[in-house]
């Protein structure tokens, strides 16, 4: 997939945030923490003078569909939009609760249906949700080295939150200041970088003469 | 427009009795098939090209030339030949002969094939797919056309002075379509020479289909070989039919859910919404047809696929009974607008 900077009369100050949560339950701290940092990230672009939207891509009723996707090698319906959300996103939250050690199932098969350069240089703030606070290089052992794969950029700061971290108050001071750090290191990679837009991949093929050439 | 069938020669156990045919039935069982689709009024019969099982169509040129002498008019074709990993000089002359024997009744379609170990087994790589299928379709087409070729590229032995032989019937090659699910590289190609393009369509979105269509005959009018609208197209279908719309669903389900390739996945109806599956009564299958050529244009070519996932003989028999009912529809529908 090729990017190729936007016109400038395509809304410049606007950004359009993709929030991927991978959690299971109804609520989730996994959406909690979603939540938080979309927040924050669109806090920290209004300082920078950036309105920011917010689409929250909630993978647990895309399940079955992410299945299909990876079956029949096409997404349909929701998951398509989804997809299309996160394709088209100037940057991309991406949440899961941690399983066996790593991220969970669902989360990984939903970056396996994307098209190959899909998150070609995309700003991405990886974050992660447990039980305890032992699994937390889960953020820098498996979700890190997915995204590096991906060609994303991850920002430095990635956020976990253990369930120490939902005080009987609301969120705890160290994790609100882990979530505002890497909410402002993304919205600084926001709007550094100019916003993209994807080219329609049949306008990339070689004249034929090229090809037979090479 | 031409109406015919296409098959993969897949070896599928049958859902509903646990009973997988042999390859010996399945092979005769092609041949029933194809006479079948001439019986009932049908104009191609496309036979596939693997090395691997399940499937048993290893030597399409063979089953061709089988069929073709038992047969009168219906034309012989490929879905695919594969142009990645058959030697391009074995092409020219197995199906220049073909054409010999069959007065000309036939043309084939070249396919890249997706099966990541069958390269190895001749030699070659997938991930050089599509500059194989560029440099051998380009000695192909020199094969038929020259005599004394001279040629050297990356993916075979140099030829000096080389001729193949029998030279094409009256020195006019076989037709040639290229079929792809989803590489515009392959509709590109297809354009360039002005050859026809075939989109699988069975298996993606039509919006894809759409898409790789229109991007077709956009480059076959830029290569100078005629209006974009005239450009040749042909597309696949998938259908099951019944009487009553419900016997069919009912029919067909076990089948669909167990099926090579979207089995497991989606339901009949989700894949029968997303695709051109099209499970029903005739009178559905010919408005579904007929609502191709709202997103592809007008089309030389449809080829159903009515004989995989297992389906036993007698069923796609039956089922070709009924094809040739919604042919006969589809082929007044033509009339009518030609008139």
């Amino acid at each position: 997939m090729t990017l190729k900077l936007a016109d400038d009369s395509q809304s410049p100050d606007v950004r359009r945030i993709a929030v991927v949560t991978a959690g299971l339950s109804e609520p989730s701290s996994t959406r909690l923490l979603a939540d938080l940092l979309g927040e924050a990230t669109k806090a920290a672009l209004l300082e920078g003078a950036r309105d920011a939207e917010i689409e929250v891509v909630e993978l647990r009723p895309l399940a079955h569909a992410i299945t299909d996707a990876l079956l029949t090698g096409f997404p349909t319906g929701d998951l398509a939009a989804a997809v299309e959300s996160v394709a088209s996103a100037d940057a991309v939250i991406a949440v899961t609760p941690v399983f066996s050690a790593s991220f969970s199932g669902l989360f990984k098969m939903f970056f396996d249906v994307l098209e190959p350069g899909t998150l070609d240089g995309m700003p991405v703030l990886v974050a992660a949700t447990a039980g305890s606070a032992r699994h937390s290089l889960v953020l820098d052992h498996a979700l890190r080295p997915l995204f590096s794969y991906l060609h994303a950029v991850v920002v430095p700061t990635a956020v976990f939150a253990a369930s120490e971290d939902w005080g009987a108050n609301g969120v705890a001071g160290d994790l609100r200041t882990r979530v505002d750090r890497a909410a402002g290191e993304l919205a600084d990679l926001v709007v550094r970088r100019p916003a993209l837009h994807r080219v329609d991949p049949f306008g990339d093929v070689p004249d034929f003469a090229s090809m037979l050439g090479s | 427009m031409e109406f015919g069938i296409f098959t993969v020669g897949d070896v599928t156990a049958d859902p509903t009795t646990g009973r997988t045919v042999t390859e010996h039935e399945r092979i005769k069982n092609t041949v029933t098939i194809a006479k079948k689709a001439e019986e009932v009024g049908l104009d191609v019969v496309a036979v596939g090209q693997h090395h691997n099982p399940p499937f048993v169509a290893s030597a399409p040129t063979t089953t061709m030339a089988y069929i073709g002498a038992q047969t009168e008019r219906i034309k012989l074709s490929t879905s695919t030949t594969l142009i990645t990993t058959t030697d391009p000089v074995r092409i020219a002359e197995d199906y220049a002969t073909l054409q010999h024997l069959l007065d000309a009744r036939m043309d084939l379609m070249l396919g890249r094939g997706n099966t990541g170990p069958v390269y190895p087994w001749f030699g070659k790589d997938i991930r050089d797919g599509i500059p194989l299928a560029i440099e051998n379709y380009a000695l192909l087409r020199r094969l038929w056309r020259e005599e004394n070729v001279d040629w050297e590229g990356k993916f075979r032995t140099p030829l000096q002075g080389f001729t193949s032989t029998p030279r094409p019937l009256d020195g006019e090659p076989p037709f040639v379509w290229h079929g792809s699910i989803r590489s515009p590289e392959i509709a590109e190609q297809a354009a360039f020479y002005g050859d026809g393009f075939f989109s699988n369509h069975i298996f993606w979105p039509a919006s894809h289909t759409a898409r790789m269509v229109q991007f077709y005959r956009q480059r076959f009018e830029h290569y100078g070989h005629g209006k974009a609208e005239d450009a040749i197209v042909g597309l696949g279908g998938q259908v099951y039919m019944a009487r009553r719309s419900q016997d069919a669903i009912s029919e067909f389900r076990p089948y669909f859910d167990n099926a090579p390739v979207y089995g497991h996945g989606p339901s009949l109806e989700e894949f029968s919404r997303e695709t051109p599956l099209t499970v029903g009564t005739p009178q559905q299958v010919v408005e579904r047809t007929l609502s191709f050529r709202e997103y592809a244009g007008n089309y030389q070519r449809q080829l159903f696929l009515v004989d995989h996932a297992g389906l036993p003989l007698a069923t796609v028999l039956n089922q070709l009974d009924l094809l040739g009912e919604v042919v006969s529809e589809l082929r007044k529908h033509d009339a009518e607008a030609a008139a």
